[in-house]
């Protein structure tokens, strides 16, 4: 399944759903360094094994607050080149948007799935090996948030609803094959879609990640 | 446009939208106060002389001042002489106890007596007191409160410590002293004055039954001839009147003593309703803590466990991919189902609290609630410090089920809500560009609202003329984890 064998670094308080998600990464290829249930451990967990990605849950002692979003805000800030998919129960866009905003020269990949989405064991893998490369993959629940409310929203209002539609899967770390397939299109069609997004959002070929910038325009927006 | 919130926030009205029209302009139609202080006859009595004029009259003073055709066509004489009675017949079996020794032995010293009869009336004078309390709904139809607080806690010692303080057991102290003393003489002279004019009027017809001799003499004047007979019972029946008075206004100020000693004051009422308010406010944090608990149960128990579950059933599924069998069909379904379940508890618990309230206070729960609105809600905060969990959970909540109206009933393209710190006061508009004419008593909703706004103090105002557009302003108390 996996492509490549990542060194993960888990952080998840609840006992039975840690050991759970390390058989689940272990059985299918990867290697958890650390398991932790505190999000100092997991900081420090980090330091010690600077894995390629980091999986970690929002609410987590000490505080039993959102201590693993913040550690996981704070190791983008330090760790330019680390991937950080946050697991969680709450589809709130505010925890994303914040998570998205974080770590300004970040160059890792960044994802916000929602726990139900373990159970799709294949789509977990493949969300993990995309943010592991550098992917940004947002829960659609939180996508469909935003998809409700910002349509009358500028720069989003510029695009075609099937602009939107494409973008939307984008955000959910959807490669072009992958979004022709669920749209029942070409590639090509998706291919040009994209580029039109591009163009609308102002994003020009040097901008590099270009479809996360435009994945960032779509949530901030 | 989340990212613009916060620095709305922050800077404060970048989108402030237009309110349709000034808010002082439009009348006020629904305002409930945390408690209204006042003091207890005020709002009962609108008219100048305390009752209305044809009404009948609630106690023995009102009816002394309504004219003799009202006291004397009325029972409240007969209740005065039946209050004065119980006040004669204790006087009189107390006096008999004592003369025939049955209080104390004779055998004590006289100061040790004194002592005796001091200790006894302060035991007795609360029991006493209370009963006082009872009786004068003989001749007052308004009932007497208790003035004594009661203990916090447990225990006869921090029970006397706590009477032993109260001005109000004092007061019953001396009322005891008064009735031992001088009220007794009064219920006493009350009874006498009536037996008298009844002995007046019906010793010419109980003589002959009774056979001991004339039964009134004045002086020399032995009544007999029948002519004498007529003119007692004449003077008797002109008397009756003047009795019937007389005994009212005994009682009338005997009641008056026992209001004066026995109500509670007006600081102790006060105190009370401050003691009430505080309880209130205890009660509202626990009941903000429960929820926490619930919330937190569910998430770190039933939640988790069913994301174990899913991820298990995932995993089968997975194994099972290439198989297409029954088995993996039903693998596939029973895990759609626990997705199913994990979504409604997610709601379930957003529902009961959710996390962004607790993380991030008020202003992000809310551009939560915003974002998931059919209606576009535009947000406006200009407040950044936290506020006690109690008063933000009824901010929130108070303008999720706000949104919730406007989405029901009120057929808008938009609504906003605005936010901000107007003295010591958190005030949250919430408004819409709806068709109006909400009305507080139609909905179970905004009468829940009111009463929850009202358990932390504040209150609610609703604005919502036929027509729109509809604003509803919630007041609450400026209550920052510090101040508490």
């Amino acid at each position: 399944m996996a492509n490549t064998r990542l060194r993960i670094v888990l952080a998840e308080d609840a006992v039975l759903l840690r050991e759970g998600l390390v058989e689940l990464l272990e059985r299918f290829g990867h290697e958890v360094v650390a398991a932790v249930g505190d999000s100092r451990d997991l900081i420090t967990a980090v330091d010690e094994h600077l894995p390629d990605i980091v999986v970690t849950d929002v609410r987590m002692p000490p505080d039993f607050k959102d201590d693993g979003l913040r550690a996981a805000m704070d190791l983008r800030g330090r760790f330019p080149a680390l991937a950080v998919l946050v697991l969680t129960q709450y589809a709130t866009t505010a925890y994303a948007c914040e998570l998205l905003e974080s770590g300004e020269h970040s160059r890792g990949g960044l994802g916000y799935l929602l726990k139900d989405r373990i159970g799709g064991v294949a789509e977990f893998l493949a969300a993990i090996d995309c943010v592991a490369t550098g992917g940004t993959v947002i829960d659609p629940e939180v996508i469909h948030q935003l998809m409700g409310r910002r349509q009358v929203d500028e720069p989003l209002g510029r695009l075609t609803p099937r602009e939107r539609e494409v973008l939307g899967l984008m955000a959910e770390g959807k490669t072009n094959a992958a979004i022709a397939a669920a749209l029942n299109v070409s590639q090509p069609t998706v291919a040009k879609g994209i580029g039109s997004i591009f163009l609308k959002f102002g994003l020009s070929e040097d901008d590099g990640h270009r479809r996360v910038l435009a994945v960032l325009t779509y949530l901030r927006s | 446009m989340t990212l613009l919130k916060h620095r709305e926030m922050s800077g404060g009205g970048l989108v402030r939208p237009r309110l349709p029209m000034p808010i002082m302009a439009r009348g006020l139609i629904h305002r409930r106060r945390a408690l209204l202080i006042s003091s207890p006859s005020a709002g009962r009595r609108p008219f100048a002389n305390g009752y209305p004029p044809d009404a009948a009259p609630l106690n023995c003073r009102q009816a002394l001042t309504r004219g003799p055709r009202v006291l004397l066509t009325s029972s409240w004489p007969w209740r005065s002489f039946g209050y004065l009675l119980c006040g004669a017949v204790f006087a009189f079996l107390i006096m008999g106890a004592e003369m025939n020794g049955l209080l104390f032995p004779d055998s004590l010293p006289d100061y040790a007596q004194l002592v005796l009869v001091v200790f006894l009336a302060a035991v007795i004078s609360m029991p006493v007191a209370a009963a006082e309390r009872l009786r004068l709904r003989i001749v007052d139809s308004e009932p007497v409160g208790n003035p004594h607080v009661a203990p916090d806690e447990a225990g006869l010692k921090a029970w006397l410590w706590l009477r032993i303080g109260e001005a109000a057991t004092w007061r019953e102290f001396s009322y005891m002293i008064a009735l031992t003393t001088v009220l007794s003489v009064i219920d006493l002279g009350g009874v006498l004055l009536l037996g008298s004019v009844v002995i007046l009027i019906a010793a010419p017809f109980a003589e002959p039954f009774v056979g001991l001799g004339p039964l009134v003499v004045f002086g020399s004047w032995h009544v007999s001839s029948l002519l004498d007979r007529m003119l007692v019972v004449l003077l008797g029946l002109v008397l009756l009147p003047l009795v019937a008075y007389t005994v009212t206004a005994l009682a009338v100020g005997r009641a008056s003593f026992v209001r004066l000693l026995l109500a509670p004051r007006e600081s102790e009422i006060v105190a009370r309703v401050q003691e009430l308010t505080r309880s209130r406010i205890r009660l509202a944090d626990a009941f903000e803590a429960e929820r926490k608990r619930i919330e937190r149960d569910l998430h770190d128990g039933a939640q988790q466990r069913l994301v174990a579950l899913i991820m298990t059933l995932g995993i089968v599924e997975h194994g099972l991919e290439d198989e297409q069998s029954d088995r993996a069909q039903l693998v596939a379904r029973a895990r759609k189902e626990a997705e199913g379940v994990l979504a409604d508890l997610r709601e379930l618990i957003r529902g009961i609290h959710p996390q962004l309230l607790t993380d991030r206070g008020v202003p992000a729960a809310v551009t939560e609630v915003a974002d998931r609105s059919p209606v576009p809600v535009h947000v406006d905060f200009t407040i950044l410090e936290r506020l006690v969990p109690a008063v933000e959970t009824v901010a929130y909540f108070a303008v999720k089920e706000a949104l919730t109206n406007v989405v029901k009933h009120s057929r808008a393209r938009t609504a906003w809500v605005t936010g901000c710190r107007e003295e010591d006061r958190l005030v949250l508009r919430v408004g819409d560009d709806g068709v109006g004419g909400a009305r507080p008593e139609d909905g179970r909703g905004l009468q829940g609202l009111s009463d929850r706004v009202a358990v932390v103090g504040g209150r609610l105002k609703l604005l919502s003329p036929p027509g729109g557009p509809t604003e509803l302003v919630v007041e609450l108390p400026w209550r920052t984890p510090d101040s508490a």
